[in-house]
C-alpha cells in the first residue's frame, strides 16, 4: 500500500504536474482554505489527542502555518527565480545563476506534539519547491492523523500529496521505498534509523530532533519578567515541546527568587489547581506518562509534584538543586517538570553546557550585553533567544533547525523552499570569444599557461588596497583637472562678460 | 623526505597483480606500525580539544591557516606537479590549471571575503511582534570535519574543502586518497609543515584504516568518491547523526543538437572530454546527437585530436594515463564488451596504462559502455531522431552530476533546462561551470548531497544559528500570549504576529 502511494506519487511527480508555480500556488491557497473551514474540528481532534487548549490550537498550530503559506504564495516567483552569481573573466559574457529545481517525491514524517504545524509546515515548502510530498503523521495523535487523512485529499492533488497512516512497521516499509529527500521530527533514536534507511538510497535527510535545552538566567535580571516569560514557554503543551526550556542554570543567590517566581506566575496562569483549568494539556499516553514519573522518582518537587494516571496529568513541577548526574538531567524531559542546577558563575554555565551535546534550543536571561555576547560566542545551538524562550521559532525568516545531536538541515519561511529544491548551478555560454578560450587547448606552453592563470582569477575588480587609493587618487586628480579647466574657461569667457 | 607520523602501511587489497611492489614499499618506508585504532582516537581527541579551546574561532586565526596553505601551495608547485605526474602522468598544463590554480583561486577569494562571510545576518524580516527585537543569523564552525579526498584530483579535491573547513572555523582531518601515493606522500608532509597541527591533521591508509576512521565521531564528513563506499559512509555517520556531503559521479550527458558551429563544439567537447584522460567526475561521458549530427561530427573531432596531441597521441606530452592497471583493465574491458563500432582511436598499452582517445557510434541504450560512469576517454555517441528522444532517455537514468547542451539555439538549451535534472549545468562548454566560485558545486540523487567551492563551501562546513535577542519593552503585548486565554488576546495577538504582503517597511496599520 505504501509502495503503491509512493509509486503513484512519483508518476504524478514524472508527468510535470506541480511544475507550474500556478499549480503550486493553487494547492497552497487550497491547504489555506483547508486550515481556516475546518478550524473546528482540529481543534476538536487535539482536544481528544493532548486536551490542548481550544486558544493554544490557533496560536501554536495554525498562526504560524498560515504565515507559511502566506509568506510562500507571495514570494513564491521570487524564490523559484534564476539567481544569477558572480562572474570571473573567463565567463564575463555568459549567464552565470542558479536555478532552484524541484528534487521529485518527498517524504515528511510528523510528530504528535504538535500534529498539524510540524506535519504540513514542511508540506508547505514541498509543496511550493514543486515536489511530490508522502505525508505520514505521527500516530500517536491519532485522532489528528486520523483527521489529516480524511481532510487532505478534499483539498489536495491526492496523487502528488498522499497522506499514509500507520504505526513503526507503516514507516518502516516507506522508509524501504525511495525518496529524494526525507524530513524527520521526531527524536534522535528513531532519527538515526531514518538517516540509516535512507542511506541505502543515497537519500538526503533533514532531522529535526531534540535535547536539553539549557536556559540560563543571570543574578542581574528582571526575575519577575524572565521566570514569566519561561513559565509559559516551558509548561505550554504540558512541556511537550521540543523547545522548551528543558532545565534552568542559575547562581545559588537567586535560586529561591526563581522558585517563588515560577510559582507565581503559575498561580497566574492556570489558577491553584491546573487540573481544572481550561488552559493545561495532558501527557500524550500512558508510556511517556510512566517515562516522567520515573524520572521524578527520588526528587521532592518544590513546587508541583502531584499526577493523576487516569488522566494522564502531571502538575507543572519545579524541582531545586538537582544534581547533573540525576536521571532528571540525563535525557531531554519533554514534560512539565522543571529542573534548576546551580552554577558558580558564567565561566561554569558555559562549560556545563559544553559539555553536554549540542541542543536545539538556547535561552539566556541577562542585561548584561557582555554576558549575553559570550554566551552566543561560547556555546552553540539550534537556534537561541535571549532573555525569552520559544520566539526565534516564530519568526520564519530565521532558520530552524537543530546541530549535532539536535539535528541536521533546516527550514521555516524561504529556508523550507531552499531545503526541499536543488541548487543547480548553470553556466550558459556562447561559442564565441573562441580566441580567448584557444590559450586552454593542447599543445601547451608556457605562456597560454600564463594566459589561462589570469583569466581565471576572480574577482572580476582588483578590490586591493592599492587599488582603492589609486582609484582615490585618480578621481582627486581627475576632479582637480576639471575644476581648473573649468574656472579657466570661465575666465576666458569673462574677458568679454560685465557680470564678472 | 619526513615520514607522516600517523601513516600506517597501505593495505594494498587493490594491487593483486603488482604485489612485488607493494611489499618493496612498505619496508622501504621507516613507519612504525602503530594500533590503528589507539592512534586514530588520539589524533581526533586532540583536534576536539583544540577545537574546544577555541582557537579556530578568530578571524585572525583562520586568516593565517589560509594565509600558510596559500605559502604551501605557492611555494611547493614544482614539487606537486612532479607528484601528480609521477600518479597520473599529468601534463604540467593540467596541474596548474585544475589543480594549483583552481586551488589558489578559491583561497583568495575565500581570504577576500572571510570577514563578510563572518559576519552575522542582520538582513531579516521581521513582524510587528519583534520589531523590537535583535533577530540575526550567526554561523559557527561545526567542530572536527573529516574530509576524504579523490584519485582524480588528488589535490584540490581536498585542498578545496579544506579551505571551506578552515574559513569556517573548523578542525580537519584529511584522508587523502591512497590509490595516488607520491600526493599523499606530499599531503602528508607537507600540511603539519604549514599548518597548526593542533588543528589540521593528515591520516593516511587503505580501506581498512578508512573503515576504522569511520567508527569515530565526526562534526561533517565530505567524501568525494564512488557511490558504493558512499552508502557506507553515510551507514557509518547515521549512528552518530553526522551530517555528510557526498561529491559522487554519474554519466553526464552532452547534448549537441540544433544549429551549432561544429569546429568550436568540437573542440570544447574533446577539451572537456580528455581533460585528466577522461578521469574527471564532470567529463561529459556520451553525447547524443542527431545522424547528421554525428556524420558532421566526427571529422571535426578527427582534426582536433590531431590539433591536440599531434598524429600519435600516445606520444604526446599533453595527454594523461588511466590511473593504476586495474582502471585500465575496466576500461579495456567495457571497451571490448561494446557493440559499438570504433571510429576514432582504440589503441592502447598495458605497459603505460595508455589508451588513446576513442569515439564509438552505434552505440544502444544496453551497451556495456552506457551501463556505468565511463571515467576514462572513451567517448561512445547515441543517435537520438529528437530532442525528446534525448530527454526521455536522460530522464529514465540516474540523475548525473553534470549535463551539457552545445546549441546556438535558446530553446534548445531552456527545453533541456527545464526538462531534465543534475547537479550542475553548462551550455556549449564543459567542466568550466566548476571553475566559477559563485556556483555551487554539488550532485543531486545519485550523484551527491551538498555543495561546496566559494562562499558555499563555507556555508557548508558552518552551522546557521537563528538568534532572536529579545527586548524587555513590550511586556505589555506579551501579556496578551499567557494563560488564562481569551478570545481577545486571541484576536490581538493573531494580528500582531500575522503575515502582510509588503508589511516590510513600517506598521501597516497606524
Amino acid at each position: 500500500m505504501e509502495k503503491q502511494a509512493v509509486q503513484r506519487a512519483r508518476e504524478a511527480f514524472l508527468a510535470g504536474r506541480p511544475r507550474p508555480l500556478e499549480f503550486r500556488v493553487q494547492q497552497l491557497k487550497s491547504l489555506q482554505r483547508m486550515i481556516t473551514d475546518r478550524q473546528g474540528e482540529i481543534a476538536t481532534a487535539l482536544k481528544q489527542d493532548i486536551n490542548r487548549s481550544q486558544y493554544d490550537t490557533p496560536l501554536f498550530e495554525l498562526i504560524g502555518l498560515e504565515n507559511e503559506i502566506s509568506l510562500a504564495v507571495s514570494k513564491l516567483a521570487q524564490w523559484a527565480a534564476p539567481r544569477p552569481v558572480e562572474r570571473n573573466l573567463l565567463t564575463i559574457s555568459d549567464q552565470a545563476y542558479i536555478q532552484p529545481e524541484p528534487l521529485g517525491v518527498v517524504l515528511i514524517i510528523g510528530a504528535w506534539n504538535y500534529p498539524w504545524a510540524l506535519t504540513l509546515q514542511p508540506l508547505v515548502g514541498a509543496i511550493a519547491a514543486g515536489n511530490a510530498a508522502v505525508v505520514k503523521p505521527s500516530e500517536l495523535s491519532e485522532y489528528s492523523a486520523s483527521l489529516l487523512k480524511a481532510l487532505l485529499p478534499r483539498y489536495l492533488d491526492q496523487e502528488l500529496y498522499p497522506v499514509v497512516c500507520g504505526g513503526v512497521s507503516e514507516t518502516q516499509e516507506l522508509l524501504r521505498q525511495r525518496f529524494d529527500h526525507v524530513f524527520y521530527t521526531g527524536n534522535s533514536t528513531v532519527g538515526k534509523l531514518v538517516m540509516e534507511a535512507a542511506a541505502r538510497h543515497l537519500t538526503p535527510v533533514t532531522l529535526e530532533l531534540g535535547g536539553k535545552s539549557p536556559c540560563y538566567i543571570d543574578k542581574d535580571v528582571d526575575l519577575r519578567v524572565a521566570c514569566r516569560r519561561i513559565t509559559w514557554g516551558k509548561f505550554v503543551n504540558c512541556g511537550q515541546t521540543c523547545i522548551a526550556p528543558d532545565y534552568i542554570l542559575c547562581e545559588p543567590s537567586i535560586q529561591n527568587r526563581v522558585v517563588e517566581g515560577i510559582r507565581q506566575t503559575l498561580l497566574e496562569f492556570y489558577g491553584p489547581d491546573p487540573k481544572s483549568s481550561p488552559d493545561y494539556s495532558r501527557i500524550i499516553n500512558q508510556r511517556h506518562f510512566n517515562r516522567l514519573m520515573t524520572l521524578l522518582e527520588g526528587y521532592t518537587a518544590t513546587v508541583g509534584g502531584q499526577s493523576d494516571s487516569s488522566q494522564r496529568y502531571i502538575a507543572p513541577t519545579v524541582v531545586k538543586d538537582v544534581p547533573p548526574q540525576a536521571r532528571l538531567m540525563q535525557e531531554e524531559i519533554f514534560g512539565p517538570l522543571l529542573p534548576i542546577v546551580t552554577v558558580s558563575d558564567i565561566d561554569d554555565a558555559i562549560h556545563f553546557i559544553n559539555e553536554r551535546e549540542k541542543p536545539l534550543a538556547l535561552y539566556v536571561f541577562s542585561s548584561n550585553k557582555k554576558v549575553i555576547r559570550r554566551m552566543l560566542a561560547e556555546t552553540t545551538s539550534g537556534g537561541v533567544t535571549v532573555n525569552d524562550v520559544i520566539m526565534h521559532y516564530t519568526l520564519n525568516s530565521l532558520p530552524f533547525g537543530g546541530v549535532g545531536q539536535s539535528g541536521t538541515g533546516r527550514y521555516h519561511g524561504k529556508h523550507t523552499f531552499d531545503q526541499f529544491s536543488h541548487h543547480r548551478a548553470c553556466l550558459v555560454k556562447s561559442l564565441g570569444l573562441e580566441e580567448v578560450h584557444m590559450v586552454r587547448y593542447p599543445p601547451q606552453n608556457h605562456q597560454k599557461v600564463r594566459r589561462v592563470r589570469l583569466a581565471m582569477r576572480t574577482p572580476l575588480v582588483d578590490f586591493s588596497k592599492g587599488t582603492y587609493i589609486w582609484a582615490v587618487t585618480a578621481s582627486i586628480v581627475a576632479l582637480g583637472l576639471l575644476v581648473a579647466l573649468t574656472v579657466i574657461l570661465i575666465l576666458a569667457a569673462g574677458v568679454s562678460c560685465t557680470c564678472l | 623526505m619526513k615520514p607522516c607520523p600517523v601513516c600506517r602501511p597501505i593495505h594494498y587489497t587493490y594491487f593483486a597483480t603488482k604485489t612485488r611492489n607493494s611489499i618493496g614499499h612498505i619496508f622501504s618506508r621507516s613507519v612504525p606500525f602503530l594500533n590503528e585504532m589507539a592512534s586514530q582516537s588520539e589524533v581526533i581527541d586532540r583536534l576536539r580539544a583544540t577545537f574546544r579551546s577555541g582557537v579556530t574561532f578568530p578571524e585572525q586565526f583562520r586568516m593565517t591557516q589560509l594565509q600558510n596553505l596559500l605559502s604551501l601551495v605557492e611555494e611547493n608547485e614544482q614539487l606537486i606537479q612532479d607528484a601528480l605526474h609521477k600518479d597520473l602522468h599529468k601534463p604540467k598544463f593540467e596541474s596548474v590549471l585544475s589543480e594549483i590554480q583552481i586551488t589558489l583561486n578559491d583561497l583568495y577569494f575565500a581570504m577576500e571575503n572571510l570577514r563578510t562571510w563572518m559576519q552575522p545576518e542582520y538582513n531579516i524580516g521581521k513582524n510587528l511582534a519583534t520589531r523590537m527585537d535583535d533577530c540575526f543569523i550567526r554561523r559557527e564552525p561545526l567542530g572536527v570535519v573529516l574530509i576524504i579526498g579523490a584519485w582524480n584530483y588528488p589535490l584540490h579535491l581536498i585542498l578545496l574543502p579544506l579551505v571551506a573547513a578552515i574559513a569556517a572555523g573548523n578542525c580537519a582531518i584529511l584522508k587523502p586518497s591512497e590509490i595516488c601515493q607520491a600526493t599523499e606522500q606530499l599531503l602528508a608532509e607537507l600540511i603539519p609543515k604549514y599548518l597548526s597541527q593542533d588543528c589540521y591533521a593528515v591520516l593516511c591508509g587503505g580501506a581498512e584504516d578508512t573503515k576504522s576512521l569511520l567508527k569515530n565521531k565526526f562534526d561533517h564528513i565530505f567524501y568525494t568518491g564512488s557511490q558504493v563506499v558512499a552508502r557506507s559512509i553515510l551507514l557509518a555517520a547515521a549512528p552518530h547523526l553526522t551530517p555528510v556531503t557526498l561529491e559522487l559521479g554519474g554519466k553526464s550527458p552532452c547534448f549537441i543538437y540544433g544549429h551549432i558551429d561544429i569546429q568550436k563544439a568540437a573542440k570544447r567537447l574533446c577539451w572537456s572530454k580528455f581533460f585528466n584522460t577522461g578521469q574527471s567526475c564532470v567529463a561529459p561521458d556520451y553525447v547524443l546527437c542527431t545522424a547528421q549530427t554525428r556524420d558532421a561530427l566526427l571529422p571535426a573531432l578527427r582534426e582536433t585530436l590531431r590539433t591536440f596531441y599531434g598524429p600519435d597521441p600516445g606520444a604526446s606530452l599533453d595527454i594523461g594515463r588511466i590511473v593504476t592497471p586495474r582502471h585500465w583493465r575496466r576500461l579495456m574491458d567495457m571497451l571490448e564488451k561494446s557493440k559499438g563500432k570504433v571510429v576514432i582511436g582504440g589503441e592502447s598499452r598495458e605497459e603505460d596504462r595508455y589508451i588513446a582517445p576513442t569515439v564509438l557510434v552505434d552505440v544502444q541504450e544496453s551497451d556495456a559502455l552506457m551501463q556505468e560512469e565511463i571515467f576514462g576517454p572513451i567517448l561512445p555517441i547515441l543517435t537520438i531522431e529528437s530532442l525528446e528522444e534525448g530527454i526521455d532517455y536522460i530522464n529514465r537514468q540516474e540523475k548525473p552530476l553534470a549535463l551539457y547542451v552545445f546549441s546556438d539555439e535558446t530553446s534548445v538549451v531552456t527545453t533541456v533546462l527545464n526538462n531534465t535534472s543534475s547537479g550542475g549545468f553548462c551550455g556549449n562548454d564543459g567542466i568550466v561551470h566548476m571553475a566559477l566560485p559563485g556556483l555551487p558545486f554539488g550532485g543531486v540523487g545519485a550523484s551527491g548531497m551538498g555543495s561546496y567551492h566559494g562562499r558555499w563551501g563555507f556555508e557548508t562546513f558552518s552551522h546557521r544559528r537563528g538568534c532572536m535577542n529579545r527586548s524587555w519593552l513590550l511586556e505589555r503585548v506579551n501579556v496578551l500570549r499567557y494563560p488564562p486565554y481569551s478570545d481577545y488576546n486571541l484576536g490581538w495577538l493573531r494580528w500582531a504576529t500575522t503575515f502582510k504582503k509588503n508589511s516590510w517597511g513600517g506598521c501597516s496599520v497606524m
